[in-house]
């Protein structure tokens, strides 16, 4: 796929090959992002961060590919510092940011705000969030964590466990991982399911994902486990929420039951799905996934802005 | 005994095989409300040789805008159109759901970006006829009530 010059804005407008293909550029832009070689790239190019919502991983993971491969970003501090609060919109702010920039990256809190920027954008955008909506390049780090340690991604076994309903990274990747041909088991609370729409999608990819209740059960013979954060506004009983964070965390005792090779992902922050022990074991692969935040950005950068 | 009891028009449209029970949604797309000056007549429930039921509408001294046709074809796709001149019918056609919906529909997704004041038209992608399923181009998300959300 040509991506010069293309937006990003949800996982689907990319096919298995285009996915690939990101990978493989991650994994060659892996030691640029480690310090351990030099590449400038991107000198002289400039991206422009719209983050109109907080975030940690995926604004400071985008400054730190840009500057890695010698390119500048220009971003806003907060939105409230901006005309934003007198009532801009989003349209106008972006053909403003555009003409300062080569590149946008934009988180938003509503759905669909990225699909409308591209649309008024002539430089490339990239979505880093839109609500409950897509976070296209939290997807491809997940799969390129999964891809890099496990070399495949066609036929192994994923279980993706925790909040399925209200977690946007788990329905991109649900979709993700179906086009990639992994084989997916569900565990989550009643209250808390997957979707229906997002188990039709993987269905008509031709995959039927399995629905497990039991924790202990699903990792039993499981090549990845993706585990994400119970909310307890989710909850309005505090008594209930305590009872199924209980029993969906992740110790030691449980993984006794798992494979050795088994690999523990999360898209962090976590609270207590994973008790710290588990950091000390070779299960635990969040923080070298938080990581990859970085190579897989630089694939993407250099492979839009053609450098 | 006539079956209908509902006079030719003169000129005008007559909507047949409408999917019954969507007759007054298509009185509203139409925008006929207190304020009419011609005669309109309304038909709910009547036997039809397609399917069990229809309904059926005759509105006289007007004919449809294609914005018109397109929302009806999303609430009653097998509906025809029927324009009458001087006692019969000048053109006729059934509706076709249209492969995407422009600014005919409003996402029913509060935190959708199209509900806020964007300069933008809604578009919605129809991912399939029969039955009837569109899918918001902004948000992505499926429309689950289209005759409730028809703009």
């Amino acid at each position: 796929m040509d991506f010069r010059g293309t937006d990003l804005i949800s996982i689907a407008d990319l096919s298995k090959e285009a996915i690939y293909e990101v990978l493989d550029v991650a994994r060659e832009m892996t030691p640029i992002a480690r310090g351990e070689m030099m590449d400038e790239r991107l000198k002289g190019k400039v991206l422009a961060t719209l983050f109109f919502e907080p975030s940690t991983r995926t604004r400071l993971s985008f400054e730190s590919a840009t500057q890695r491969l010698g390119g500048r970003v220009l971003s806003f501090g907060m939105p409230e510092a901006t005309s934003i609060t007198k009532g801009e919109t989003l349209a106008d702010t972006v053909r403003m940011v555009e003409a300062y920039s080569d590149i946008l990256v934009l988180r938003h809190p509503q759905e669909g705000a990225a699909r409308l920027a591209a649309e008024f954008s002539e430089k490339p955008v990239i979505n880093a969030g839109d609500g409950a909506g897509q976070h296209p390049t939290q997807t491809l780090l997940d799969l390129f964590t999964i891809w890099d340690e496990k070399e495949v991604i066609e036929g192994i076994r994923v279980v993706l466990l925790g909040d399925l309903k209200y977690g946007r990274t788990v329905h991109s990747l649900a979709y993700a991982l179906a086009l990639l041909g992994a084989e997916l088991t569900l565990v989550a609370p009643p209250t808390l399911q997957m979707p229906r729409e997002i188990v039709d999608l993987v269905r008509e990819l031709g995959r039927e994902p399995k629905q497990v209740e039991d924790p202990r059960e699903a990792i039993k013979d499981a090549d990845v486990l993706y585990v994400t954060r119970i909310q307890k506004e989710r909850f309005p009983d505090p008594q209930e929420y305590l009872k199924v964070a209980g029993s969906y965390r992740i110790d030691l005792p449980l993984l006794r039951d798992g494979r050795k090779d088994l690999i523990i992902m999360h898209p962090l922050p976590r609270v207590k799905e994973i008790a710290p022990e588990v950091d000390r074991t070779p299960h635990a692969l969040y923080f070298r996934q938080a990581f990859n935040g970085v190579p897989v950005r630089m694939a993407l950068l250099s492979l839009i802005l053609g450098a | 005994m006539k079956e209908l009891k509902v006079t030719p028009i003169k000129n005008g449209t007559v909507i047949d095989h409408i999917t019954t029970g969507m007759a007054l949604k298509v009185l509203k797309i139409l925008g006929i409300g207190e304020n009419i000056a011609s005669t309109v007549s309304v038909v709910i429930h009547v036997p039809s040789a397609k399917k069990s039921w229809k309904d059926i509408l005759k509105v006289e001294d007007r004919e449809l805008s294609p914005r018109e046709v397109d929302k009806i074809a999303l609430i009653a796709p097998d509906a025809t159109i029927n324009i009458i001149r001087n006692y019969s019918v000048a053109e006729k056609y059934r509706v076709q759901v249209p492969d995407v919906a422009r600014a005919i529909l409003q996402c029913a997704n509060p935190s959708c970006i199209t509900n806020s004041d964007e300069p933008l038209e809604t578009e919605f992608l129809v991912k399939s006829k029969d039955p009837l399923r569109v899918r918001c181009k902004y948000c992505e998300r499926e429309l689950e009530d289209i005759a409730s959300n028809l703009l």
